[in-house]
């Protein structure tokens, strides 16, 4: 692949710059344009080398060709989370496996975990996302980037990493973790950029200052956080606590990971890169297209991953969309934060937590009532997640020492299955909450961050 | 000549303990001894009762967990040395001791948080005992 060229890097109206200023300005009609052309090639690909895709067009009775303006988006077959897994590991790649550089995989799953495959050029593409994101900021090459994403299967970690090297900066691959470390490199190496959950950039600005750090001490000038929902509220406090500008930024492993939809330095919604995705919002219970503006499920169409096209695949994430210009002059679509789910799936800590999934350990432990419930809480910053369970007859022995044991023993199957720590928490008979039709499972007693 | 007893779990809940002594003292059951443990969030109480069964049948149907054990009770001379005595002999036997308490009280003590104010509460609704009173028990 060729470096930057001279179309790249040009200033946008908000302070930021743009990595791609031709893509992301593109008048309307021309991205639309080029969505259905990029759409056609994109079913072909889907349809030509992924049997399940050919399986389902047929079946609808399509062809890829059959596509030619934005409205028959709509008749087209859904890709959800389940079809990934029926299809693990490789199932879904539209290219053989010696095209394939790299393999990603999401997080916090029981069983098959969802497998997302690049091309040399679809992770060229996803650095290319990145780097806008991060010029959008007001990034650019001299700057230095403390990247305190995890590294590994996780797709933040290397994501950002290589995004970063794209658009010509310094990038320190610290990972997360090591709160010490974190500050000493973020003074020391002079980073002007940081990436990181939301949660922990509120925790390292509380560091900082834990340590007689003042925002002015530390050149960081800009925050990308991602993976966790957050709030307005919160990006106020992660501003003040590091004397930054704090952007969130969008994405999911299916997708290839972070690089979906950024926000430029107007703070108002994050900018989708439709001329790689098409985002549309669909109402979950009937999956019909829903009006601009209104809130419903967020779905996603690949343009232009070569490795792994989805179809309109569910994220499950509810939020809202809207076209209205941006001060920015970036011309593409903004979507609001998710400001939920449309099924029960948990973040905690980053890491997705279904509660079936604990319900499957809880199963699997005979003594156990077959009442539960599961609440989520925030200490500080950090998420904490408690089980309780009921002590039965079955259970309740003489001794402290067994009920101890018999707590170590579920969070020791939790947390092997499900690789969280929860809290077992030993409860009454006939306490936890009973309820006539679909039992109260899961109580989020988190407030937005 | 083992005797049973009666174990029933209970979160630390205020107010639990006395419905278990409310439920039996209701039934006409006399509590002849019991013990609590200390953990943070649940605990297990001990009885002695005068009819274990019904006091079982009583506390399950009111919803509590329970459990019968056997426990062997021993007399203890009230004076200087009773109590070695009597464990010198345990010891002796080779039996290593899981729990111990006391029964057929007539007077128990116990810790609060606020020490100050559950005086202050409890005071005139119930017999406190100084030091002094314990001391010549």
């Amino acid at each position: 692949m060729s470096g930057p060229s001279p179309e790249r890097l040009a200033p946008d109206d908000a302070g930021g710059l743009m990595w791609e200023p031709v893509a992301e300005s593109l008048p309307t009609p021309q991205l639309a344009a080029l969505q259905i052309e990029r759409l056609r090639a994109m079913l072909e690909n889907a349809y030509a080398n992924v049997p399940f895709y050919r399986k389902k067009l047929d079946q609808a009775g399509l062809k890829p060709g059959d596509v030619s303006c934005h409205d028959d988006l709509a008749g087209l077959p859904f890709t959800t989370k389940i079809d990934l897994r029926d299809h693990y590991p490789f199932g879904m790649f539209a290219r053989p496996r010696d095209q394939i550089v790299r393999v990603h995989a999401s997080s916090g799953t029981t069983g098959n975990p969802t497998t997302v495959g690049y091309t040399r050029a679809d992770i060229d593409t996803w650095g290319d996302l990145i780097a806008r994101t991060l010029a959008a900021g007001g990034v650019k090459p001299g700057d230095l980037l403390q990247n305190a994403y995890g590294y590994g299967l996780f797709t933040g970690g290397l994501g950002l990493h290589f995004g970063a090297e794209r658009l010509g900066c310094t990038v320190v691959p610290i990972s997360g973790g090591n709160t010490e470390r974190q500050l000493k490199v973020m003074r020391d190496f002079g980073a002007t950029a940081l990436s990181c959950t939301p949660s922990y950039a509120m925790y390292l600005g509380d560091a900082a200052r834990d340590r007689g750090l003042r925002p002015e001490d530390l050149p960081i000038r800009v925050g990308f956080h991602g993976a966790e929902p957050w709030t307005n509220e919160l990006r106020l406090q992660i501003e003040a606590g590091l004397g930054i500008d704090a952007l969130d930024i969008y994405g999911l492993s299916e997708m290839g990971g972070p690089g979906v939809a950024f926000e430029c330095l107007c703070k108002a919604g994050m900018h989708v890169n439709e001329d790689h995705y098409i985002a549309e919002i669909i109402d979950p219970e009937t999956l019909r297209p829903l009006p601009e503006g209104e809130v419903g499920e967020l779905v996603f169409t690949t343009l232009s991953r070569e490795a792994q096209p989805l179809l309109r695949y569910r994220t499950r994430d509810l939020c809202s969309l809207t076209a209205a210009p941006c001060a920015c002059g970036r011309t593409s679509a903004r979507m609001s934060k998710p400001i939920g789910r449309s099924d029960d799936m948990l973040i905690i800590r980053g890491v997705n937590v279904f509660p079936s999934q604990i319900e499957e350990v809880l199963m699997s432990i005979p003594e156990i009532e077959p009442h539960y419930q599961i609440v989520v809480d925030r200490k500080g910053y950090l998420d904490v997640i408690e089980v309780w369970v009921e002590v039965g007859e079955d259970i309740f022995a003489e001794t402290m020492g067994d009920l101890e044991r018999f707590q170590r023993l579920v969070q020791a199957q939790i947390y092997n299955v499900l690789n969280i720590q929860a809290a077992v928490k030993l409860k009454e008979p006939k306490t936890i909450q009973r309820s006539e039709g679909k039992a109260v499972r899961v109580v989020d007693r988190r407030t937005a961050l | 000549m083992k005797v049973t007893q009666l174990t029933v779990f209970l979160e630390n809940r205020s107010g639990r303990l006395a419905e278990v002594a409310d439920l039996l003292g209701a039934a006409g059951i006399n509590i002849r001894g019991f013990s609590t443990t200390e953990a943070a969030e649940y605990g297990i109480v001990r009885l002695i009762v005068t009819d274990p069964d019904k006091a079982r049948t009583l506390l399950h149907d009111a919803g509590f967990t329970t459990h019968f054990s056997q426990v062997i009770c021993v007399r203890v001379p009230d004076e200087p040395g009773g109590l070695a005595r009597v464990l010198d002999q345990v010891a002796a036997a080779g039996a290593s001791i899981d729990y111990l308490y006391s029964i057929s009280f007539q007077n128990i003590c116990f810790a609060v948080r606020d020490i100050e104010r559950a005086i202050e509460l409890l005071a005139g609704k119930v017999t406190l005992l100084s030091d002094e009173e314990v001391r010549a028990l």
